[in-house]
């Protein structure tokens, strides 16, 4: 089992979806959060003051699945995500010890699906 | 400690107010005695000298129903600018600022009653103050109307829409110390403030009880609903809190943008909607034209201000924005005010122009310029703006719209460069009265109080650390 995160663009959410649901990725969670990396913030500019935020508006998913599922979802959100520019992104795996449905008790790769 | 404080705040309200109602208990019984004797007779010997004339008879239903609502308008902009600076604060003092114009609304409210319209409003003492013989009551319980300030609308309907602009004055201020001020002696200074400047300010320009005119107005000086007594008078105070308290932690880069433009553009809007009646309503009548050419004079002016301040913006920042235009908007509703029942709809505009670029570069340039943090920019739109509008009145003024008889005069554009020079004087007496005396004030409310939260405390944010409170939750 593998636990993956990725951080993408806000606007990017939708093909990123749509691209998961086409492999039957269903399962997922969504989170808006802001973070930074080697991309430049967009200066807003308030009464004249122009403010350069450090950090930017990201949208981070987390999803989990079964080993034979890992390579579908890094290709569906990879293929969802990418505009070619810096700021894309990143994908990160991290290996899963366990996972417990709440309502059957069931665990392991049966939870998960 | 905290709380040792706490109880020594509120032991000191409870005190002030009951020495206050204490007076006003005494003064009560005698008034209507004096009133009969002083008040009423003045009125009748002005419309008949012979036959025995009911004061009554002078009220006019239209006139009072418009100076009602007029207060109603003008009480509706202290909250409309709760929500103008909560919308412009971070999100952790939303709350802080909300509070401290709810606050005003009530504390301010019944200074004004109980002691606060005879200072401003009563019988003169030496131009400078009005005296006490109207605290707690007017003569006749302002059943009858004042021909002094308003002939055909009972003395307590002037007194409450004058009310609502004791409010919002001291209320304009707390934009310059937003987010950092504690709010017990916030309270206390506000106190102080609205009683020996507001009152004061208020007697030199519009005080004419028993035909005696306070100093500014005996000077021939033109403020139609508040230019200097509200605007310049805050704008300036803003600027001494400014400097006193110092910058908030981390100005100006390390700041958040504001929290909630939405907020801020309700507010405004608010504040628009509420200034038909500060403006219109300071026509004190319903009757004649007065009101109407101050309605389209503070419409126009805004309207343009607003536009010049976008265009501003869409020039040398590349891209027009609410806040700008709100902010516009608002520096054409300071600079109309003391203009609006002078002015043609032409004077109006020319107005809106001059205070949107002025207004516009004194946030723009002077504020970095100097390094103060005006969080709101309370001085740069009501100081400035204010400033702008009272000279301006001198330039745009004209007879034709309201004639010397009624108050009106001539600006320099008008063959009467004399009113000018009046004018820059009424702005500089205002301006270095509310500049010394509020500083003195901040200093005698730091030395007993302290004015400024911790920086502990500053970075938690006042909602929680003052009120104990949130004005948002993560979760629902």
């Amino acid at each position: 089992m593998k636990y993956v995160i990725a951080v993408i663009q806000p606007d990017r959410l939708d093909d990123v979806l749509d691209e998961l649901t086409r492999r039957e990725i269903h399962l997922v969670t969504v989170t808006s959060v802001l973070g930074r990396g080697r991309q430049k913030g967009v200066a807003e500019v308030y009464r004249s003051h122009t403010e350069v935020g450090s950090l930017l508006k990201k949208i981070k998913l987390e999803i989990a699945v079964n080993d034979q599922y890992l390579g579908a979802t890094i290709e569906a959100i990879t293929k969802g995500a990418r505009t070619g520019n810096v700021g894309d992104g990143k994908i990160f795996v991290l290996e899963l010890c366990e996972c417990t449905r709440i309502r059957t008790g069931e665990t392991g790769g049966l939870a998960i699906g | 400690m905290k709380y040792k404080s706490t109880v020594g705040l509120a032991a000191l309200f409870v005190g002030l107010l009951a020495t206050v109602a204490s007076a006003a208990d005494s003064a009560i019984p005698a008034v209507p005695a004096v009133a009969a004797t002083s008040a009423l007779p003045a009125v009748s010997a002005t419309t008949s000298a012979a036959a025995p004339v009911d004061p009554m008879a002078a009220i006019n239903s239209g006139d009072t129903a418009w100076v009602l609502i007029g207060a109603a308008l003008v009480m509706l902009m202290t909250p409309g600018l709760a929500f103008f600076y909560g919308g412009l604060v971070r999100r952790k003092n939303v709350l802080s600022v909300l509070m401290q114009c709810m606050m005003l609304l009530c504390l301010i409210s019944v200074q004004w009653v109980l002691f606060g319209y005879s200072l401003a409003f009563g019988p003169d003492f030496h131009h400078f103050i009005g005296n006490l013989d109207w605290i707690g009551s007017l003569p006749g319980f302002g059943l009858a109307p004042n021909a002094d300030y308003a002939a055909t609308v009972p003395h307590l309907a002037f007194m409450i829409f004058q009310m609502m602009f004791a409010v919002i004055t001291p209320a304009l201020i707390l934009g310059a110390f937003a987010e950092r001020m504690r709010f017990g002696p916030f309270c206390i200074f506000s106190l102080l403030w609205a009683t020996v400047v507001y009152d004061p300010v208020c007697h030199w320009v519009w005080s004419n009880a028993g035909g005696v005119p306070g100093f500014l107005k005996g000077m021939g000086a033109l403020d139609f609903a508040g230019g200097t007594v509200v605007h310049i008078n805050a704008g300036v105070a803003a600027l001494a809190c400014a400097l006193y308290l110092g910058k908030r932690k981390g100005f100006p880069d390390k700041i958040s943008p504001p929290h909630s433009l939405p907020f801020a553009v309700l507010g405004a809007a608010l504040l628009w909607f509420g200034w038909f009646g500060f403006n219109a309503g300071s026509a004190l009548a319903a009757g004649g034209s007065l009101a109407t050419t101050a309605f389209v004079a503070t419409h126009v002016a805004t309207a343009m201000a607003g536009l010049m301040w976008a265009l501003m913006d869409w020039f040398f920042h590349k891209r027009p924005t609410i806040l700008g235009i709100i902010t516009g908007a608002v520096a054409g509703l300071v600079a109309i005010t003391p203009a609006a029942g002078f002015v043609t709809p032409l004077g109006a505009l020319a107005i809106g122009i001059m205070v949107g670029i002025i207004c516009w570069i004194s946030v723009t340039f002077v504020k970095v310029k100097f390094g103060y943090d005006d969080s709101l920019d309370a001085f740069g739109v009501h100081g400035v703006g204010g400033a702008v509008g009272a000279v301006a009145t001198g330039l745009f003024a004209c007879v034709a719209i309201n004639s010397v008889a009624n108050g009106g005069n001539n600006g320099l554009f008008y063959g009467n460069p004399g009113q000018l020079w009046i004018q820059i004087k009424a702005v500089g007496c205002s301006a270095g009265y509310s500049f010394v005396v509020s500083l003195i004030l901040l200093k005698l409310v730091d030395l007993v109080f302290k004015l400024r939260v911790t920086e502990t405390e500053e970075r938690i944010g006042l909602d929680l650390t003052e009120h104990r409170e949130v004005g948002y939750t993560m979760i629902d």
